[in-house]
């Protein structure tokens, strides 16, 4: 990727997008870390760690709305590939307890002394390596998401039918998580982190330091996004979305393009995972329940689908506002809120806040313009012909 | 005067009645083995306990029945044993008259294991001559399960005497468990007693049969023989038991997903609210069973019956609401239909949290929908019986009904071509509320089932909503025949990879299966074939 074809790329909205994240990822870690505690513009650890959750919604967002606004694949799944890239980061920060769990076996993380393990499952070595689960992080997710799709995408399982099965695909995860013999410690899931890297967890460098690298990666996934979508790639993913037998006739594979999509948004949605759950400190089943997924898609359709920037928008607003809701005494009625946003963006606002704010611009720039060739043309005392409809 | 004068005949004859009830007529075998109680020695408590069970006195089945409950007091000084009841009030158990009170020298008659199964078995034994065929039939069963050589006495009496068909039977059972392990059986009693355990055939017989020792060679073959045919019996019971929950799960998810193939296939709408129409349907019945309750106890049976109509209405209602509110603006972008009513589920799911609190409701059972019956060697619970007539009832109507009303007929057509039924002159839009209507109100009646089988909840429906979707992609759209299989294969299917594969592996492998089987055929079982498919 030349340096031309990355500005060439980015349009107005992506260049403030941009400019925004990398602007907090350096100064909200800073005045965390340099301001005195208390002071004014002191941003406080929890809000640090708050923000860094929100940062790893948007990239789940970006994933979701680089398949389902870009290829037409809607998803209700995501939240799986989410939480095995949390799992794979949770195991490694699992093996970094050490001797230091309650029981202070050296090998075993504390929930498998508690359900009689005898030795570490094959599947648990190699994690107490970073650069392993790191790995882990990508090719557990990719690989799902690149088995289940080369089966639906080969056999054309589209529309509807494709988000009904990826939603049982994450029930069945969420079931088999839930298992205490599956190995991944059942219904608590992995938590009382200590240290990642040999850093605490806890510590507020810490935190600043996984705030920083979350805006990192969401600019990073921004940019490979951006990248894949403005491609000649990206253009066949479009033609792909709104007229798919059409793409298939004209010679493109169709599937293939679908696997490859499919598969990267996969991967991103592992890294977010990873990310979160250093922050939040515990991962468990929970997250695999299809509502979790269905909610990630719902940050993109009010963000705007299909404009990237609305995906990351929407999850932060959405996420702010239920964060807002869910305490307090209007905890009761976020339900019904956030029931209402569903509703309301898919009759009122189907292109999104950013949808909609672009089309608004587009017009109103085309009307300016307009306006100005008329006077210009007044000037000149010729009238321009109208256009035909 | 007269009166007066018969009045006291009567007392007179009653206090002497009384009296000859109360006291002991002579000191005999009864009162010595009464006292051997008192020797804190468990040989003697043995010997006491079969001659008191056998000795027909009154006084067996209480004294018995303390000794079981802990409540026979034995004095080691006096040798004079007390049965304490439960009210506090003490009798001697020798003679049975009234005592003030239990000497604080005495403690209750101790046990071990061995004691108390002969306890258990005497206790047996003292009910088979029951007036109440059931204590009958219990007492019979709890001797079978004992099998003391002490009750053969007994049984053999009230085998004698007993004229109840299911009762002989199990003193039948009863006496052959005891032969088997009477040591000094004859051969041919023991093969008799096999024979016959042979033909109860059930999971205790089998136990019996397998732990009963040693035993004469022509026995042990007999046995061996007879084990292999229980087996074998027994495994195409669990089988059958196996197909009967499969049928029942099954019959369940039909009833959730037969609305859902309706919407699904005629409009291609995919309903996330679904489930919630379930939900309101349950709670439906909930009310309608407040309201019995608080003012007509006497139609609590009728219940159900009221609550179906209503339940319909109630979720038909909300469903032609939902149609002309929300969907009608939303066809033909199904995916935004999925998002908008995955929203409207958790609003009424919110709604019925705070209007009912998210804790379970209690919703009753009525008289005729509580119980069981077996059959074979399986039990067979009326309501999930019920509940599969019901189901298949409710598809039967809704079959005829597409069959052979003229609504059902625009529904086809609307299903098969929406343009080409509009250009007819069909009101498409209308057929469309209707349909959704009909579809949720099917729900709603299907929440008057799952009320009796499941718990009441805000999340009631949120349980089924993914089997359902289950059932209809795997069934195929647009034809209710699938929905059937659909249900019933996967209800089947689960039922017997069970007991193989635990719950929910059973259940993650049915999901994965019906992922695989998606790839094989992405339109289900029964597809609608030509144009209709790509639109």
């Amino acid at each position: 990727m030349t340096p031309h074809m990355l500005t060439r790329s980015l349009d107005r909205s992506a260049t403030i997008f941009l400019a925004v994240v990398a602007a907090c990822g350096i100064l909200i870690p800073l005045s965390n870390l340099l301001l005195p505690a208390g002071s004014f513009l002191q941003v406080p650890t929890y809000l640090v760690a708050l923000w860094g959750k929100y940062v790893c919604y948007a990239i789940l967002a970006l994933s979701i709305d680089l398949i389902w606004g870009y290829c037409g694949i809607l998803s209700l799944g995501h939240g799986a590939f989410f939480a095995l890239g949390g799992y794979a980061m949770g195991m490694y920060l699992m093996r970094q307890i050490g001797t230091r769990g309650v029981y202070g076996n050296p090998l075993l993380p504390d929930f498998m002394v508690f359900l009689n393990y005898s030795k570490l499952p094959w599947y648990w070595y190699g994690f107490d390596m970073f650069w392993f689960a790191a790995l882990m992080v990508l090719v557990v997710p990719g690989l799902l998401a690149f088995c289940f799709g080369w089966l639906a995408f080969r056999s054309r399982v589209t529309g509807v039918y494709l988000s009904i099965i990826t939603q049982a695909m994450t029930y069945a995860l969420l079931l088999a998580f839930f298992r205490n013999d599956f190995g991944f410690g059942g219904n608590n899931g992995l938590t009382d982190f200590k240290d990642i890297l040999g850093f605490n967890v806890q510590a507020e460098g810490t935190r600043a330091a996984l705030f920083a690298l979350s805006c990192l990666a969401l600019i990073v996934a921004f940019l490979i996004c951006r990248s894949v979508v403005s491609s000649k790639l990206g253009k066949v993913l479009i033609a792909i979305r709104d007229a798919e037998s059409r793409s298939r006739f004209l010679g493109y594979r169709v599937e293939s393009y679908k696997l490859f999509v499919f598969t990267l948004s996969a991967c991103m949605a592992g890294v977010a995972g990873a990310l979160y759950v250093p922050q939040v400190g515990i991962i468990n089943p929970s997250e695999f329940a299809p509502g979790n997924s269905i909610e990630a898609v719902i940050w993109v359709a009010v963000g705007g689908r299909g404009t990237l920037v609305g995906a990351a928008l929407g999850a932060v607003v959405v996420n702010y506002a239920k964060t807002l809701f869910t305490s307090g005494m209007l905890a009761p009625y976020w339900l019904f809120m956030l029931g209402a946003l569903f509703i309301l963006v898919t009759l009122l606002l189907p292109k999104g806040i950013v949808g909609t704010f672009n089309a608004w611009w587009d017009q109103s720039k085309e009307k300016r313009t307009a306006a100005i060739s008329a006077s210009a043309a007044a000037e000149d005392g010729v009238t321009e012909p109208k256009m035909a409809e | 005067m007269p009166t007066n004068l018969s009045a006291r005949l009567c007392t007179f004859v009653l206090s002497l009645f009384l009296i000859a009830f109360a006291l002991p007529a002579f000191a005999g075998p009864f009162e010595d083995a009464v006292a051997k109680f008192a020797n804190d020695d468990y040989s003697d408590t043995e010997e006491a306990i079969g001659v008191v069970a056998s000795s027909g006195n009154k006084l067996a089945f209480p004294i018995i029945s303390a000794l079981q409950d802990g409540r026979l007091m034995a004095d080691p000084d006096s040798k004079k044993v007390y049965v304490t009841g439960a009210d506090g009030k003490s009798i001697d158990a020798a003679t049975g008259e009234p005592v003030a009170s239990v000497p604080d020298s005495a403690s209750a008659v101790r046990l071990n294991n061995r004691l108390r199964r002969s306890v258990d078995a005497a206790i047996g034994s003292l009910t088979l001559q029951s007036p109440e065929i059931g204590t009958r039939l219990q007492a019979a069963q709890s001797v079978f399960k004992s099998h003391e050589e002490t009750a053969l006495e007994a049984v053999d009496g009230a085998l004698a005497k007993e004229t109840n068909k299911s009762v002989k039977a199990a003193l039948g059972d009863a006496r052959a468990a005891i032969l088997l392990f009477k040591s000094d059986a004859t051969e041919v009693e023991k093969l008799e007693a096999v024979a016959t355990l042979k033909t109860r055939g059930d999971q205790e017989a089998l136990a019996l049969l397998t732990g009963m020792g040693d035993q004469p060679a022509s026995v042990t073959k007999a046995a061996a023989s007879a084990i292999g045919s229980i087996q074998s019996s027994l495994a195409v019971w669990s089988g059958v038991q196996n197909a009967w929950y499969g049928l029942s799960l099954g019959s369940v998810l039909l009833l959730a997903a037969i609305g859902l193939a309706i919407t699904f296939g005629v409009m291609g709408v995919i309903n996330m609210a679904h489930g919630e129409m379930v939900m309101l349907g349950a709670y439906t019945t909930f009310v309608v069973q407040e309201v019995i309750r608080t003012r007509y106890p006497a139609l609590f049976d009728y219940s159900l019956l009221i609550a179906v109509p209503l339940a319909f209405l109630v979720a038909g209602a909300i469903g032609v609401l939902i149609e002309r509110s929300i969907i009608r603006f939303l066809y033909g972008r199904p995916l935004e239909t999925l998002l908008a009513t995955w929203g409207l589920s958790l609003v009424l799911q919110q709604a019925v949290r705070t209007m009912f609190g998210p804790t379970n409701r209690e919703v009753g059972n009525p008289s005729w929908m509580s119980g069981a019956f077996e059959l074979g060697q399986i039990t067979i619970t009326y309501n999930r019986l019920w509940i599969l007539v019901f189901t298949l009832a409710v598809f039967a109507i809704l079959l005829a009904m597409l069959r052979y009303t003229a609504l059902g007929l625009e529904m086809r057509a609307v299903t098969q071509n929406r343009r080409m039924a509009a250009s007819m002159g069909i009101a498409t839009s209308r057929v469309d509320a209707l349909t959704f209507g009909l579809g949720s109100g099917i729900a709603g009646i299907a929440g008057v089932a799952l009320s009796q089988i499941d718990n009441v909840s805000p999340n009631l429906g949120q349980s089924y909503i993914i089997d359902s979707f289950m059932v209809v992609v795997f069934g195929g759209v647009g034809n209710l025949w699938g929905t059937l299989v659909g249900a019933f294969t996967l209800g089947i299917a689960n039922k017997f990879l069970e007991p193989v594969a635990g719950a929910v592996l059973g259940k993650i492998a049915i999901l994965v299966l019906i992922i695989l089987f998606i790839q094989k055929r992405p339109r289900g079982l029964f597809a609608l074939k030509g144009r209709a498919v790509e639109a």
